[in-house]
């Protein structure tokens, strides 16, 4: 394991000495950039709209976009992410779309998941977006089942699993490490590292030394890598994705970043952490880091970013303002998907709700 | 057959009849399993068919989900259902809930099997009836075969059903409980109970071993006390065969319910009010239920505590006298 972390692009937005950039070229490089602004403005956007009581919940992942970003397209469409509830734009850089994404905010009645879900908690089986569950780390085993899978079927996909430094401490993440390790699974562990679990730090979660460190125990490869820095994520996880599709067995990839804003809309950090460390990280902001980057190459200008800011207001202007409109789906619908076929007691239930419901609101059609 | 051989059988036809068809769990390679139900499949079928896990039951089941997610379909042995805890999270909150959670668009069908129940001098670590925490979890199927010929068939069907299963197998009867089993394929259809005897008296409604002790007692009660007892095996926990239920109860008027697991919210207690819910007028007595108690399961009064032939007699003679 290297005992430092990968980086290539620096805070300041320049090419660390040594370090070359991934080959990736000045269209993709731009798609990417549009993803992470998208991510930043999405984010802002939706924490003010549940401020206005508008929508229950969100969960913003500023700060980290570098991390998710950059980890998702390091794979290929084949590849299942299996994510926590923090990653959800990984899925916008696979096609989903800013519509769906705000259909499900609202659990209206063009929700993917038809409204059985709390905001962010989106899934896509067309995607190989996993469907999100909130318990913390209960979602890593998912990752090492696909990913043998893969190696037994001899599929030639791995998945790679998102998580955050809390779920390092969970059974749920040994046991998916332990058995990835045994079965040379074709798996990415992606753990963001971003130093809070809700308001205990990360220092609480373990005494060693890092958390790629842990890799060690489960005879897997392990790295370090600076969070913030989207090309280093990039390249490492390429390259485990590569090694695993070899059959060269799991990666645990740590990712060193930082939660910008609060858990979710309904922590507040000011209470357990200080704001000089707040600043601190704002300066390794990897959005920012990466728009340097691209100025200074000259894939992006003043004018171009302008005018993509502009675009992406109106595309979530767009795109919420019609997802607002639609309704809740039919009530009947909450009986649907418990088995594949409705049994006895399910249909008694719901002819139980029916009976004390409107005809039109039961049955309306989605 | 006995049920361990009809165990065996079934994931043999099915693994011959599916290649997703998958083994996993401790000891279920080589060895065969504690209880040898996986016997000569890592032989026919190979190591990446058959293949014994790291000691962790939240791993294989947490596998598992991915395996099912990935179109394969899993049949994870927990060595004991009392060691089913660690992957009850699992159990809950992700293989019951995929399909629902995610609009009916991913969904992780698999078989968990596990040898349940008392009567091995197994202790509480080995003799726990858990079924109703599984029934009280939407988004899971429950089986618990009593006989040979049911264990195949209702496996089989539960291989090829596409949503996830318990599949309780009541350890006691693995080797008591023999009869002839077809060697081919077949399917006990899931959700149907099984009338095991016909009576105009009493119904007992049970399930798993105390099938075996219900008809003890049936037997003994229509010599001895000249009650004529009608008892049905329900096989599927759930959904359960409520049509079946009622339609024996409002021919007999009076109802016991037997099972292992403790009485307080056992199942028993959701048969008798989905009973007294639909079938009020047709009772002649109150419904009884002779179940395990509400303490841990003791190693020393494993007899005292199961419900035995000797406690199911007592409640048809005290549903009769009512």
């Amino acid at each position: 394991m290297p005992e430092e972390q990968v980086s290539i692009l620096l805070p300041e937005g320049k090419v660390r000495e040594g370090q070359k950039v991934p080959p990736i070229s000045p269209e993709d490089l731009l798609r990417l950039y549009r993803v992470l602004l998208l991510n930043r403005r999405i984010d802002e956007r939706m924490i003010k709209l549940q401020r206005q009581g508008r929508i229950s919940f969100y969960v913003g992942s500023m700060g980290e976009e570098a991390t998710i970003i950059g980890a998702a397209f390091a794979l290929e469409a084949k590849d299942w992410i299996i994510p926590c509830y923090r990653e959800l734009r990984a899925a916008l850089l696979r096609g989903f779309s800013l519509f769906e994404l705000c259909c499900q905010l609202f659990g209206n009645a063009q929700d993917t998941i038809k409204g059985r879900q709390m905001p962010n908690h989106y899934a896509s089986a067309e995607l190989r977006f996993g469907s999100i569950s909130s318990p913390v780390g209960n979602q890593i085993p998912h990752a090492t089942g696909l990913g043998l899978a893969a190696r037994l079927r001899g599929t030639g996909d791995v998945a790679l699993a998102f998580f955050g430094d809390g779920a390092t401490s969970t059974g749920d993440f040994h046991v998916a490490l332990n058995f990835a390790g045994v079965y040379k699974a074709q798996t990415i562990f992606m753990c963001r590292n971003n130093q809070w679990a809700i308001s205990v730090p990360s220092n609480v979660q373990t005494a060693s030394q890092s958390l790629a460190i842990k890799a060690q125990a489960y005879g897997i490869e392990g790295v370090q890598v600076d969070g913030n820095d989207i090309f280093a994520v990039y390249a490492v996880t390429k390259e485990a994705a590569d090694r695993a599709r070899q059959g060269k067995g799991p990666t645990l990839i740590e990712a060193v970043t930082y939660r910008l804003g609060a858990h979710t809309t309904s922590d507040d950090p000011r209470l357990y952490r200080d704001d000089e460390e707040v600043e601190r990280w704002k300066k390794k902001d990897p959005l920012l880091r990466f728009r340097s980057y691209l100025l200074d190459v000259g894939h992006l200008s003043d004018e171009v970013d302008t005018n993509l800011e502009k675009e992406i207001r109106n595309e979530i202007d767009t795109a919420l303002s019609k997802a607002e409109k639609i309704g809740p789906p039919a009530v009947d619908t909450m009986f649907e998907d418990v088995l594949d076929e409705m049994p006895w007691h399910l249909k008694e239930q719901r002819e139980e709700l029916r009976s004390v419901m409107e005809p039109e609101a039961a049955q309306q059609e989605t | 057959m006995n049920i361990v051989q009809a165990v065996n059988s079934a994931l043999r036809v099915e693994m011959q009849r599916d290649d997703m068809v998958v083994i996993l769990g401790q000891d279920v390679g080589q060895f065969g399993g504690v209880f040898r139900a996986t016997q000569g499949l890592f032989k026919e079928f190979g190591p990446s068919r058959v293949f014994d896990t790291p000691l962790a039951e939240n791993g294989i089941v947490g596998s598992a989900v991915g395996m099912a997610l990935h179109g394969m379909r899993p049949v994870p042995e927990i060595q004991f259902v009392d060691f089913i805890y660690p992957a009850f999270d699992q159990i809950v909150n992700e293989v019951a809930k995929m399909r629902y959670r995610s609009g009916g668009k991913l969904t992780c069908p698999m078989v968990i099997r596990a040898p349940c129940g008392g009567g091995i001098r197994g202790g509480h670590y080995h003799s726990q009836s858990p079924e109703a925490y599984f029934i009280h979890t939407a988004g899971l199927k429950v089986v618990m075969p009593s006989n040979p010929y049911d264990a195949k068939g209702l496996l089989i069907a539960s291989i090829r059903d596409d949503n996830p299963v318990i599949f309780l197998e009541p350890k006691k009867m693995y080797r008591a409980a023999r009869g002839e089993v077809p060697e081919g394929e077949y399917t006990v259809e899931l959700g149907k109970a099984s009338r095991v005897r016909d009576g105009d008296d009493v119904t007992i409604v049970t399930y798993g071993a105390v099938v075996h002790d219900a008809l003890e007692a049936a037997n003994e009660a229509a010599e001895e006390d000249q009650i004529s007892v009608e008892i049905l095996d329900l096989r599927t926990l759930l959904p359960y065969d409520l049509d079946a239920i009622l339609d024996s109860v409002k021919k007999t008027g009076r109802v016991v319910i037997a099972h292992e697991a403790p009485k307080t919210c056992g199942f028993g207690a959701e048969i008798s009010a989905g009973i007294s819910e639909r079938a009020l007028l047709y009772l002649q007595a109150p419904i009884l239920r002779v179940t395990g108690f509400d303490t841990p399961f003791p190693y020393t009064f494993e007899q005292e505590y199961l419900p035995n032939k000797t406690r199911i007699r007592k409640a048809l003679r005290d549903v009769m006298d009512f």
